[in-house]
């Protein structure tokens, strides 16, 4: 999707960035105090899925409109690692990434056989697959789902069943999923990755093989996102099939959009927007997919750069020389 | 009772017919998104949503207007249609010079508001379509029976699939959209009004996708759901099928049904999924789908 | 500067492909009936410049009027409708469509065109082939067929580019044949054609172009006195 933000290396730019980041950071430390935990928490989860999803289509060019089955599917693997197998947090949350990164692996296995628009059908229609696999294995549970999740203890004696000492963990987590991902845009893999996106043909043309490049950032995509969902497990304390319906891949692919695709601060801000925007509308009955649906199309149509691909696009504007 | 396969021959064809006539839907519906995309390259998320609200225009037009189901036979594809000419002319065309995948992105929040207003005022739950009495009942064939109303389903999906293939094939208006879909901008050049084309096709296909709802009113439930979770698989059926062949759509559409039915017959909780996993196996196999063209 | 009784007038024109900057200005104009020829090595903008005038290249400035119209006010499928036809260089038929329907495609935009069977009197061999595949013709039946199309339409203005282009010397004969019939019955020709003597077998003028615009343009009369300039620019 060529008609994103470039990003362009620019000293004065890079320290605005930096404190943009710095900024954020504090920011996140001290919200709690001021901001339902619970609601960051689900901001944070959100954002780190959001992230994980972008790297997949921002940078790779790839898009998938399968990726609740990762966020959702580690859920419950994790979800029930630690409810019925009694694993602590992060155990269960390196089961559910497990999870998810193998899911990946076969979902991206296949999907990658082909391009563009047939890549995402595939990818909606292998996590429908999963979608009712779900419905239908005993260890979801079903309609019900995976319900009353213990928090734990976090490496044996951190009580995560304090609201504060679960928002830092989950923060912790996020930065370094963030952080990850950031390495990994920025290295020589996620230059190749730009580059496929850029001219998939060049890439080839240049020895590159392509499709296991493209197979890597997938699994990868998804492992992230599966560490999303775990977290969002244990934080909320139960899994359910929302996680794995396509409704909730297409609100990643918003909150993404929205925010700024193949911008890494974007997703963060998308996902920020979408989840404030349901808390809201939860509340006022208003129906929130009618919403949801409205703001794509607007976006769309008018807004592909989203919110922080328009804002750093005014900065460049101002810059004489551009 | 004759048995085949071990189960009794009533209940074997019964199934199969189940699935032909998920196939009929498939075949309707995967053509329609094989003309949408071959000529606007835009796959249309919202056929599903469209699907949906051929079958709430059928049932709204009886409710609330006692118009009944066979002038909503020529209704309903008319309201949907022009929607979708609207749609066209108003929002997608402006897609057309981006990725592709703002169009599928577009047309996919396209269908969460059309799906979602229709929830908000139905809930999620059916409403019931009664079968046009001329078509009501069923005939018992002597292997089996046969409901008339699901016979008339597929014969008439049949009917549409073949017109629609003959009036591309063998209509001038067919030879304009097969150029237009090979070279668009040439085929303006030599006074062929291209973007009322694209407007046009854009409306048929959404009338195809409203008349398969309208016919699958007195089938299905009509419910604000019907058409996302079909809309999936019919996606996997293109997938298998390739979208470059408008006869590929329609052929895929049907053996899929069928082999749904089938699945249904010998493994049934696997009939859910069975056309997803004829999809990756194709994926495997023959990647650019049974009747793809490489590209297309 | 452009001869005030042109059927076609081009003044200043300039055109970019994206950000490239094709045509700097090119002028040039034909008198009803005339045959032009557009010469010039390759890349210097000769494709470029049909492809401006009728409209497939939409970043443009200049003018062009042609028949007292104004053409860059017009829509792409508006442009037809003025009279002019256009045969690009690949040719154009479709795959998909029958040599028949091939021909059939483009609609008529005035009366006084050619009716089917005059066509097929012209062209026999489009009648023989007239329900095989539109691709499945040669090279040179598929350029009798992309004129053939034009001649139906009524246009008044043909623009053709590259007509003799990888074909053998006897369809290039016939299809010299053929223009020489449609200029006996007033076709109005813009032509660009790599193939000189071709194209000085049936021009009535000849505009020069390098570097995206015209450099110098002559009756065909004069082409004796200008063949030191035509070998410098050419190659010739």
């Amino acid at each position: 999707m060529a008609d994103t933000a470039l990003e362009r290396t620019n000293p004065q730019r890079a320290r605005i960035e930096w404190l943009v980041i710095a900024i954020g950071i504090l920011l996140l430390i001290a919200a709690p105090f001021a901001v339902y935990p619970i609601f960051l928490m689900r901001m944070l989860c959100f954002a780190l899925f959001a992230c994980a999803f972008n790297l997949l289509l921002g940078y790779t060019g790839l898009l998938s409109f399968g990726h609740a089955a990762f966020f959702g599917g580690a859920a419950y693997f994790c979800a029930y690692a630690v409810k019925s197998w009694g694993f602590s947090p992060e155990a269960g949350i390196l089961i559910g990434v497990a999870g998810a990164a193998a899911l990946g692996a076969v979902i991206g296995f296949f999907a990658i056989r082909r391009q563009g628009i047939y890549f995402a059908m595939i990818t909606l229609a292998l996590a429908q697959m999963f979608y009712f696999f779900c419905v239908q294995a005993p260890f979801t549970r079903g309609e019900d789902g995976i319900q009353g999740v213990p928090r734990g203890f976090l490496f044996g004696f951190i009580d995560l069943n304090n609201p504060l000492t679960m928002y830092f963990f989950v923060l912790v987590v996020f930065l370094i999923g963030v952080f990850i991902i950031w390495r990994i845009v920025n290295s020589p893999f996620g230059m190749i990755l730009k580059s496929i996106r850029e001219n998939e043909t060049r890439a080839i043309s240049l020895g590159y093989s392509v499709a296991n490049y493209k197979l890597a950032a997938f699994v990868m995509s998804a492992a992230l996102a599966g560490l999303a969902g775990s977290l969002k497990a244990i934080v909320f304390q139960f899994a359910t099939l929302t996680d794995v319906a396509w409704q909730m891949s297409g609100e990643v692919i918003l909150m993404t959009l929205l925010g700024g695709i193949g911008t890494m601060v974007g997703p963060i801000v998308g996902a920020g927007f979408v989840v404030s925007l349901e808390n809201r509308l939860a509340t006022s009955g208003f129906p929130v997919q009618i919403v949801i649906g409205l703001i794509f199309m607007i976006c769309v149509l008018l807004f592909r750069r989203g919110i922080v691909g328009e804002i750093l696009a005014f900065f460049d504007r101002r810059k004489p020389g551009t | 009772m004759t048995m085949i396969f071990g189960i009794p021959i009533q209940a074997f064809l019964g199934q199969l017919l189940v699935g032909l006539i998920n196939g009929s839907f498939y075949a309707m519906l995967s053509l329609g998104l094989a003309i949408i995309f071959g000529l606007l390259r835009v796959i249309n998320f919202a056929h599903g949503a469209q699907y949906m609200l051929g079958a709430f225009a059928g049932y709204l037009l009886l409710t609330w207007f006692g118009i009944g189901y066979w002038p909503s036979l020529i209704l309903v594809p008319l309201i949907v249609g022009v929607i979708g000419l609207v749609i066209e002319k108003f929002a997608l065309s402006r897609l057309y010079s981006v990725d592709p995948l703002y169009g599928l992105l577009f047309t996919f929040g396209l269908a969460l508001v059309l799906e979602g207003i229709f929830r908000y005022y139905f809930g999620v739950s059916g409403n019931p379509y009664p079968t046009p009495d001329l078509l009501s009942g069923g005939t018992n064939l002597g292997f089996m029976f046969l409901p008339i109303y699901r016979g008339w389903v597929v014969v008439a999906s049949l009917i549409v699939c073949i017109g629609v293939w003959l009036a591309i094939e063998k209509t001038k208006l067919g030879a304009y959209l097969r150029a237009a879909t090979e070279n668009p901008r040439l085929v303006q050049a030599f006074g062929v009004n291209v973007p009322l084309l694209l407007t046009l096709t854009y409306g048929i296909g959404s009338g195809l996708a409203g008349l398969a709802g309208i016919l699958a009113a007195p089938v299905y439930q009509v419910s604000p759901l019907m058409g996302s979770d079909l809309i999936i698989v019919v996606f996997a059926v293109v997938v298998v099928g390739g979208m470059g062949s408008i006869l590929g759509a329609i052929v895929t559409g049907y053996i899929l049904g069928l082999a749904e039915g089938l699945t249904k017959v010998f493994y049934p909780e696997a009939s859910s999924v069975v056309v997803f996993v004829i999809m990756a196996v194709v994926l495997l196999v023959r990647p650019a789908g049974l009747f793809g063209r490489e590209g297309a | 500067m452009n001869r005030p009784n042109a059927l076609l007038s081009v003044a200043d024109l300039h055109a970019w492909y994206g950000e490239s900057h094709a045509l700097h200005g090119v002028s040039l104009d034909i008198l009803p009936g005339e045959t032009v020829t557009l010469v010039g090595r390759n890349g210097v903008g000769k494709t470029t410049t049909l492809r401006a005038i009728i409209g497939l290249i939409r970043k443009r400035t200049g003018t062009i009027q042609f028949d007292g119209k104004d053409l860059m006010r017009l829509p792409l499928h508006r442009t037809a409708h003025t009279g002019i036809g256009f045969v690009p260089e690949e040719r154009g038929i479709f795959a998909s469509l029958t040599v028949e329907e091939n021909l059939m495609l483009p609609p008529v935009v005035a009366p006084g065109g050619m009716g089917l069977k005059e066509i097929f009197d012209l062209f026999p061999n489009l009648h023989e082939r007239r329900n095989s595949q539109g691709t499945r013709l040669s090279g040179g039946e598929q350029q009798m067929l992309a004129m053939a199309r034009m001649l139906r339409t009524g246009v008044k203005l043909l623009l053709l580019d590259e007509p003799t282009e990888g074909l053998a010397p006897v369809i290039v004969q016939r299809i010299g044949e053929v223009l020489a019939e449609l200029k006996a019955r007033g076709m109005t020709i813009l032509l660009v054609e790599q193939n000189f003597r071709f194209a000085s077998r049936i021009a009535d003028r000849f505009f020069l172009m390098d570097h995206g615009r015209v450099t110098a343009d002559f009756p065909a009369g004069e082409l004796e006195t200008r063949m030191d300039l035509l070998h410098q620019v050419l190659g010739v």
